[in-house]
């Protein structure tokens, strides 16, 4: 049986807008949560009425964010059943654990502490609030780290082995599992770009307030608040982006190469290509400006460690795939006969390369009958979309350098108590807002459209995950996501501009109705 | 260490356990959510009811994503061919719980009356879509879905949407609806305001009836209109999880499990002894012994299906020996362990914490307190 492509199209189609869509939200509840953690914390330590209504009023954003993020999170949850069903099969018994398990350890614990984050102010005392919020906080961050291991095993599939009776991939290991470099990598830096995003959203909100002259003493204080904590996760999100970069070097060679640009093997240690324009059809990149060593440094962390280029590494799935066809054959002579010995032998010796024959079956109908044109075909179709991963990472990057400019410069500027001083600083700050959401959507092409044309990496090819279902069902549900999150995003859109709007001193929050006196210290 | 057998009946267990704790959790945010506008006659009497599932809605939400996640990893196939057979049903589900949580969030952050009765209605839909679909995709699992597996395991599908509404499916959606809208009342009676109770309490009362009513026609139609289906080769709990190793044919009825095991017949005996509670309780206006009973309905209902079924989880009307069973649609013998230790440290956490925030939470939300407030946040 052929795939179906235009299902697959449509079914990568809907999985990347969901998923990009709820990455618009998470990013953010990540950050605030912290942020509103730590306004409390100073709230409850100094006594200072004027914390309270920071975290109030930040925690007023946190709360129409935070009821997208749980609703199309929703989408997620199940959109490997309705759209991916084989991948379901194949994986369900390893990548399935972690999302159940972030379900009854973190979603559970933020999910049940918010509620009372909103409507316990008056029931609890200023400790257990805070407990409250701290829960929340960490609720949310745990769960980053689930889906992160559940995702992290799809970059790096350790701890599972292919089952022949039941056809799919089981655990073998599932300490190997949870302690995935990938997934522990990939954690911190996406929480990190969380923080950053969240403190960012506090800094230029505040900016603006400062631009208008109103609700001044909380503007500067949660200023201050995000321009520190912006500036640690900020250096964090660099220095771990390049703990990520040195592991995806150790299990996706392929990728790293495509992000590079690096068609041939560089002698080491290689240069980094710092701007051109790759071509995947002539496999070169015109206008090259290259900076030497660097690239082998950041990727091996030697100056003699070899980085294979993208030729090189299809060369090496051709090999990958031919011994991939000696387990596929050896497979369906097991199904007929469980006792043959020597086909039994021969899958055992090749079933890690049993994926690479799957890749196959998007060339042909039967990987057996598969030709040397075949083989060649499929072997290239492992480079994924050079272009659109070698610009997305630099446009990334360029992001995470600015964060870290502007955050020790607001950092410098509180400081100094020099925040409100300097309208150029407080404009670009105000327009410095959607960077972070544009940085972590590109990161998450890197990561993942950089995965093609694995689901799971060297096991599951995206193409064959799909479920059993016709176009016109994925063409349904896809224009009504569409028209759905477009009225959802123009309504969240609509609340959060009008409560920035009316702010801390429009809202009526507080009901003496006073703005907080002026010149108290932090 | 547990052997394979047993594991699989602990996680059959579980999912009734996970199932019973989403109907009755999330069960009354759907009831609130529906009778919204039959409930509360003005904007005052509307906020009330909402703050009473504002700040706990999203934790009872949780029942349902880790439904979904503990499916997906203890039952792989069933995740796999429920979802993707039931594609468009799944898709108007995910918009009504997707609509849901927004609802709730925004509806009270703008005061403009247009705002919110276009959000009074959006959470209609959301809270009758759900109740809706639940009880004929529950339907359908005694009829059977169109599905087969080749060697590769991978599934067909060869139903459309509205194939899933045959009449038996449809009054199977008429017990979730009034089981759901009985329970969302009671608990609205005993958690609303003093004023809304009475007429909480003759809503209730009149779906506790209809609750009845129906329960017992689908029991009756079960009984003698409906084909079981009987796994006619040896059955080994220790089997590897491939569901083309068996053969099953459909005959007799679906009660013959009940006959096997007469411990199953409690369970429908209380659904039915819980709904005459809920009617006699509310009559006595004990609200909170009503919305008591309610829930054991909504348990007792959810473990009356599932012992009905066993040892089926999905039975295939296409290809019958395709059909997922407890002995053979499960993950592998380590991922259910796993798991298992995951619920025994997790759970009790889950549901003290959450004992703590209701306990937090205890008292009636009064339409003075509306009043005064500045809003629903």
């Amino acid at each position: 049986m052929m795939i179906d492509q235009e299902l697959v199209t449509l079914s990568r189609l809907q999985f990347a807008l969901t998923a990009l869509y709820h990455f618009l939200f998470v990013p953010l509840t990540l950050g605030l949560s912290w942020l509103l953690a730590i306004m409390e914390a100073v709230y409850v330590m100094s006594g200072r009425e004027i914390w309270k209504r920071m975290t109030q009023f930040w925690g007023l954003l946190f709360g129409i964010n935070f009821a997208m993020g749980v609703a199309t999170g929703v989408t997620m949850e199940f959109q490997f059943g309705t759209n991916w069903a084989y991948y379901a099969h194949y994986v369900g018994d390893v990548f399935g654990t972690p999302l159940a398990i972030e379900g009854a350890m973190a979603f559970f614990l933020e999910a049940t502490f918010i509620g009372l984050f909103f409507f316990g102010w008056d029931r609890l005392g200023r400790v257990a609030h805070l407990i409250v919020t701290f829960l929340l906080a960490l609720g949310t961050n745990l769960s980053a780290l689930w889906i992160l291991i559940a995702n992290g095993w799809m970059q790096n599939p350790v701890g599972a082995e292919f089952n022949l009776d039941t056809m799919r991939m089981e655990v073998s290991s599932f300490s190997a599992v949870l302690f995935n470099p990938v997934a522990q990598s990939k954690f911190v830096h996406t929480v990190s770009a969380g923080y950053v995003l969240g403190s960012m959203f506090v800094l230029s909100i505040s900016a603006w307030y400062l631009l208008r002259g109103r609700n001044i003493d909380l503007a500067k204080r949660s200023m201050t608040v995000a321009a520190s904590f912006g500036l640690a996760s900020a250096l964090s999100v660099v220095v771990l982006g390049d703990e990520s970069g040195y592991t995806v070097s150790e299990n996706q060679k392929m990728k790293l190469a495509a992000i590079e640009a690096m068609w041939e093997t560089e002698p080491a240690p290689a240069p980094f290509t710092a701007f051109g324009f790759p071509d995947l059809a002539e496999r070169k990149t015109h206008f090259a400006v290259r900076i030497p060593w660097v690239m082998g440094i950041i990727g091996t962390r030697s100056l003699d460690g070899v980085l294979p280029g993208i030729n090189e590494l299809v060369e090496e799935a051709e090999q990958r795939i031919e011994k991939g066809r000696v387990a596929y054959a050896a497979m369906l002579k097991l199904r007929e006969n469980r006792d043959d010995a020597a086909a039994r032998a021969a899958f055992d010796a090749n079933k890690a390369d049993l994926g690479y024959a799957l890749l196959l079956r998007n060339v042909v109908a039967d990987p057996a009958l598969a030709s040397h044109a075949d083989v060649q075909k499929a072997a290239v179709s492992t480079i994924p979309n050079v272009p659109v991963l070698f610009w997305s990472f630099r446009l990334m990057v360029g992001c995470g350098l600015y964060f870290i400019a502007l955050f020790a410069y607001s950092f410098w500027l509180a400081s100094r108590r020099e925040l409100d001083t300097k309208r150029w600083y407080l404009k670009l700050a105000l327009w410095s807002l959607p960077l972070p959401w544009l940085a972590a959507e590109l990161g998450w092409i890197v990561a993942e459209y950089g995965r093609q044309p694995w689901a799971i990496e060297g096991v599951l090819p995206t193409a064959l995950g799909v479920s059993s279902i016709t176009s016109a069902q994925v063409l349904f549900s896809l224009c009504g996501f569409v028209i759905f999150y477009t009225s959802l995003a123009v309504i969240d859109a609509t609340l959060m501009l009008k409560y920035v709007r009316r702010g801390p001193d429009g809202l009526g929050l507080w009901r003496d109705g006073q703005v907080p006196a002026t010149g108290a210290a932090t | 260490m547990i052997d394979y057998t047993t594991l699989r009946v602990i996680w059959w267990l579980l999912l009734g356990v996970l199932l019973i704790g989403f109907a009755i959790m999330d069960g009354f945010d759907f009831g609130i959510a529906a009778l919204l506008r039959v409930l509360g006659r003005d904007d005052d009497e509307r906020r009330v009811l909402l703050e009473t599932v504002e700040p706990v809605w999203e934790g009872n939400q949780v029942w349902f994503i880790l439904g979904g996640g503990a499916v997906f990893a203890a039952w792989p196939y069933v995740y796999a061919v429920a979802f993707s057979g039931l594609y468009i049903a799944m898709f108007l589900l995910l918009v009504a719980l997707i609509v849901r949580p927004v609802g709730f969030s925004y509806r009270n952050k703008l005061a403009d009356p247009r705002w919110r009765s276009a959000w009074d209605w959006a959470l209609t839909f959301a809270g009758f879509v759900p109740m809706l679909l639940f009880g004929v995709a529950v339907g359908n699992l005694f009829l059977g879905l169109p599905f087969r597996f080749d060697a590769d395991m991978r599934m067909t599908y060869t139903g459309g949407f509205f194939d899933l509404l045959h009449p038996f499916a449809v009054l199977s959606g008429l017990v979730s609806i009034a089981m759901l809208t009985m329970h969302g009342a009671s608990y609205a009676a005993f958690k609303a305001d003093e004023s809304l109770a009475a007429r909480a309490g003759n809503i209730a009362r009149f779906a506790a009836l209809a609750f009845l009513a129906f329960y017992l026609i689908a029991g009756a139609w079960l009984a003698f209109g409906i084909a079981g289906f009987v796994i006619t080769s040896p059955v080994t709990g220790e089997g590897p999880s491939n569901p083309l190793l068996k053969h099953v044919v459909v005959q007799g009825h679906w009660f013959a499990s009940l006959s096997a095991h007469p411990a199953f017949w409690l369970a429908s005996a209380l659904a039915v002894g819980a709904a005459i509670a809920n009617f006699a309780f509310m009559s006595a206006r004990r609200h909170f012994a009503a919305f008591l009973a309610s829930a054991l309905v909504c348990a007792a209902t959810i473990l009356s299906a599932g012992f009905a079924l066993f040892p089926f989880l999905l039975p295939s009307s296409l290809d019958p020996n395709s059909s997922l069973t407890i002995w053979d649609a499960s993950s592998s013998k380590t991922t259910l362990g796993l798991m298992f230790i995951a619920v025994l440290i997790f759970m009790p956490l889950v549901i003290g914490y959450t004992a703590w925030v209701y306990s937090v939470l205890r008292g009636r939300v009064t339409l003075e307190h509306i009043r005064s407030s500045h809003g629903g946040y």
